[in-house]
């Protein structure tokens, strides 16, 4: 089971699913922002400050588990400044977007200079038993430690309350009109802030994961833009949550392709192979908004746009 | 169903805003069963007074009481708990949610989504509103979108049903099925009431009227008792005169379309199929429509900002379809869209940018790419004094006009640069009546001084009051334009597409 320059499909797959992992949770934290008709660019901030927290709460309390919480927590509490300039102060959410990512990437330096060439506590795999030991489907599924289940998770979970619930469909309402939504008696700006909060939660269990278990040790700038493809994976997903995991599993293969193909020894320059995640990430949103009607009709009416009762 | 106790009671109801008094010391009341006329022009204060018995708005002053008991409603929740439910003047739907969704979010309990799809099937055969619950809202006519909304209102089983300006956007078909769902509602005991200014509306359906000007109660009335002008002239405060048409006899064609099929490029827009006209020189082609059946797509089509098959659009015989807007303008083309803020001006630019922005090419404001200011803001104020706009200044920002002085100014833009062919989406929408008639007037005047002029408009009455010829719009079809004179209401309904669908519905 040899692809070319020795790399194992088999663990291909099992490596890209935990390469998946930020970026997925990312995503779909900004998919249910973006459901609500906020437009929150800072999630390349809110990772990297979930992955500082993270790391600092984990290196403090000897547990993972803490570290992820730390992590949420500390990615929400972020994400609030954001929901306060756009939702409360009413501030152009491009540009408060763009400044949140920017004062993460400084705050989470400031926070990480004591922990630099720290190990983190290790995150171990889920005990599948025997079920490890199936050659192929062993590795490609049983062999994970638990935040890759759970990102799975949240994915259906989240699929299922946009889908089957009321608070789905308010979500939805809000995002689609947040006028007609205020005029029915529903709490905007509220739904809105708590919508925020759950993107931050999300986008800082991702950055968690990074500093975790990808890593697993801290260095500035260590998300390296995984927040942006987040984003991108968003649009490619045509704010679905079932194509964030198709988007995410395939950003993830790309990243894990690109490093096996360097290891193998590809003749291809490192510089193009690195690049090329992001380089797909430009042509997957080139193609997706050239069809306009369709990528308009998927987009929630009201996102970007800032809602004010008196308007 | 006129006996009993009040249902609702508002009296002395009081609401200031910055700058204006939008309700003073109004009172009134409604019994069970009864239909109630809230009567006024734009910003008479009619809005304001419903939301505030609806719980969008706190009332500074006053009380309500509903069926003897104090009614303060402190959000529309709380409303709708105590039986009152709102059909909106701009729809409260969501496009992108189906009607059952829809319905669902505008509910306090809402039943399972399968169980309420049943519920607003069997609603909606009762008072004869078809309607089918898996359809997506952004796909349904206007007519269907309000039996949307009033079937949400319907199921909450409400005592009062408030209606905000229901008909601006039906056909005449559809009205009298409105009309009759509303008078089987009345008879089970169901009070409506019923915001209008569409006055022969009022006479045939209700009971009881209360006019308001300038956020006050100047009367009250028995609607059937009354003529429209009488009312009309409540309103107002003034009395009115109708502009006179122009009788001259029309010249050569200026405008003409020819097979003209482009794609809509607004999401759940509608594609123009095939539409052919001309307009001669001295005419006003009035084209009417339920709104969402082509007429934003026509108007971008022959404005330039939708570019077509060269041949399709011609400009007094110069082929123009594939030109832009500007280069339409010096052949002496202008047009004014219905969206004002937005589209027909910039909302933070001043009035003097507002009138540079589309009156450069035809009134000479620029030279070798410099705007010569002085005479840009002669133009503005020139607008401003002919058509009565109410502004401070012409350095305000447009967004700072209402609505209708916008509006006024918008169209006076147009109509003072010269034009030899004026095409206008919606000249009078939400402006006040006396403004209305001199805007209509205008159009006359422009017309009878030689321009060919297509008006597009959901007011039937603006269209047969100032129209020579008259076609509709249905499904981004046009119908050949027939003479306005010997029109009948019916025929003009059927043009418009009937009742989409409507026809089974009250057989039984």
């Amino acid at each position: 089971m040899e692809l070319f320059g020795g790399i194992n499909p088999a663990v291909l797959i099992a490596s890209l699913m935990v390469a998946a992992v930020p970026i997925l949770l990312a995503a779909i934290g900004e998919l249910v922002v973006e459901k609500a008709g906020v437009l929150n660019l800072g999630v390349e901030g809110m990772m990297i400050m979930g992955a500082i927290c993270g790391f600092v709460a984990a290196v403090e309390s000897g547990s993972p588990l803490v570290g992820f919480i730390g992590g949420a927590l500390g990615a929400a509490a972020l994400s609030l400044i954001f929901a306060f300039l756009t939702q409360v102060l009413l501030a152009n959410q491009v540009a408060t977007g763009l400044a949140l990512t920017l004062f993460g990437l400084g705050l989470s330096s400031l926070i990480g200079q004591g922990y630099v060439g720290i190990k983190p506590p290790l995150t171990g795999e889920v005990p599948f038993g025997p079920l490890a030991d199936i050659p192929v489907i062993g590795t490609i599924l049983f062999q994970h430690d638990w935040m890759v289940y759970a990102s799975i998770a949240v994915i259906a979970a989240v699929w299922a309350v946009l889908r089957y619930t009321r608070t789905g469909l308010i979500i939805r309402a809000v995002g689609e009109s947040h006028d007609a939504a205020h005029a029915l008696g529903y709490k905007v700006i509220r739904i809105r802030v708590l919508a925020i909060m759950f993107g931050g939660a999300m986008a800082g269990l991702g950055g968690a994961y990074i500093s975790l278990v990808r890593v697993p040790q801290w260095t500035d700038g260590i998300t390296a833009g995984a927040g942006w493809i987040a984003l991108a994976i968003v649009v490619f997903a045509s704010w679905k949550p079932w194509r964030v995991l198709v988007g995410a599993y395939l950003f993830g293969g790309i990243t894990v392709l690109q490093l096996n193909l360097q290891a193998a020894g590809a003749r291809i320059p490192v510089e193009y192979l690195s690049m090329s995640p992001y380089l797909i990430t430009i042509l997957v949103l080139v193609i997706m908004s050239a069809d306009k009607s369709r990528a308009a009709l998927n987009a929630p009416a009201a996102l970007g746009r800032n809602f004010h009762a008196s308007r | 169903m006129k006996t009993g106790t009040d249902l609702l009671r508002v009296e002395g109801l009081t609401k200031a805003y910055p700058g204006v008094v939008a309700n003073s010391d109004v009172s009134f009341t409604i019994k069970p069963g009864e239909v109630h006329a809230l009567l006024g022009e734009n910003g008479a204060g009619k809005s304001t007074l419903v939301k505030m018995i609806y719980g969008l708005v706190k009332p500074d002053k006053g009380r309500m009481t509903l069926r003897g008991a104090d009614y303060a409603p402190s959000e529309p929740r709380a409303a709708r708990a105590s039986g009152v439910a709102m059909v909106f003047q701009h729809f409260s739907l969501f496009e992108a949610l189906n009607v059952a969704e829809n319905v669902a979010l505008g509910m306090e309990n809402p039943p399972k989504m399968r169980e309420l799809a049943g519920r607003i099937r069997q609603v909606s055969q009762a008072y004869g509103l078809p309607l089918d619950p898996d359809r997506m809202v952004g796909d349904l006519s206007a007519g269907e979108r309000q039996r949307v909304e009033i079937i949400r209102c319907l199921l909450q089983d409400p005592k009062l049903l408030i209606m905000d300006e229901p008909t601006s956007v039906l056909t005449p078909q559809e009205v009298d099925i409105l009309f009759r769902t509303l008078r089987q509602l009345s008879a089970e005991g169901t009070a409506i009431l019923y915001i209008s200014h569409k006055l022969e509306e009022i006479r045939a359906l209700c009971d009881e009227a209360t006019i308001l000007r300038r956020g006050k109660v100047v009367a009250t009335c028995t609607p059937r008792e009354r003529s429209a002008r009488e009312m009309a002239e409540l309103m107002v405060g003034a009395v009115l005169t109708p502009p006179a048409k122009n009788a001259k006899p029309k010249g050569a064609v200026a405008l003409e379309v020819t097979g003209l099929s482009v794609n809509s490029p607004i999401p759940f827009g509608t594609s123009l199929k095939n539409i052919s006209f001309a307009v001669r020189k001295g005419e006003v082609l009035g084209i009417a429509g339920v709104a969402g059946n082509g007429q934003d797509e026509l108007l971008l089509a022959l404005s330039g900002e939708l570019k077509s098959a060269r041949d399709a659009v011609k400009i007094s015989g110069a082929a123009v379809g594939e030109q832009g807007p500007n280069e339409r303008r010096v052949l002496g083309l202008v047009s004014a869209p219905e969206e004002r803020l937005g589209h027909a001006a910039a909302p933070d630019m001043s009035l003097v940018e507002n009138a540079l922005l589309s009156g450069s090419v035809r009134k000479g404001l620029t030279t070798r790419g410099f705007i010569d200011w002085g005479a840009t803001r002669t133009f503005a104020e020139e607008i401003v004094k002919e058509f009565d706009v109410r502004t401070p200044g012409t350095w305000v920002a447009a967004r700072a006009l209402s609505g209708g002085n916008l509006q006024k100014f918008v169209v006076g833009r147009e109509l003072s640069q010269a034009p030899s062919v004026i095409v206008i989406n919606q000249p009078t929408w939400g402006v006040d009546a006396a403004a209305a008639a001199s805007i209509r007037q205008a159009i006359i005047d422009r017309a009878a001084d030689g321009a060919a002029v297509v008006v597009i408009s959901q007011d039937l009455d603006e269209l047969l009051e100032i129209a020579d010829n008259f076609a509709a719009l249905n499904g981004g079809a046009m119908t050949v334009p027939r003479p306005t004179q010997g029109l009948t209401i019916d025929e003009i309904g059927l043009m418009m597409g009937g009742a989409h669908g409507m026809e089974v519905a009250h057989v039984a």
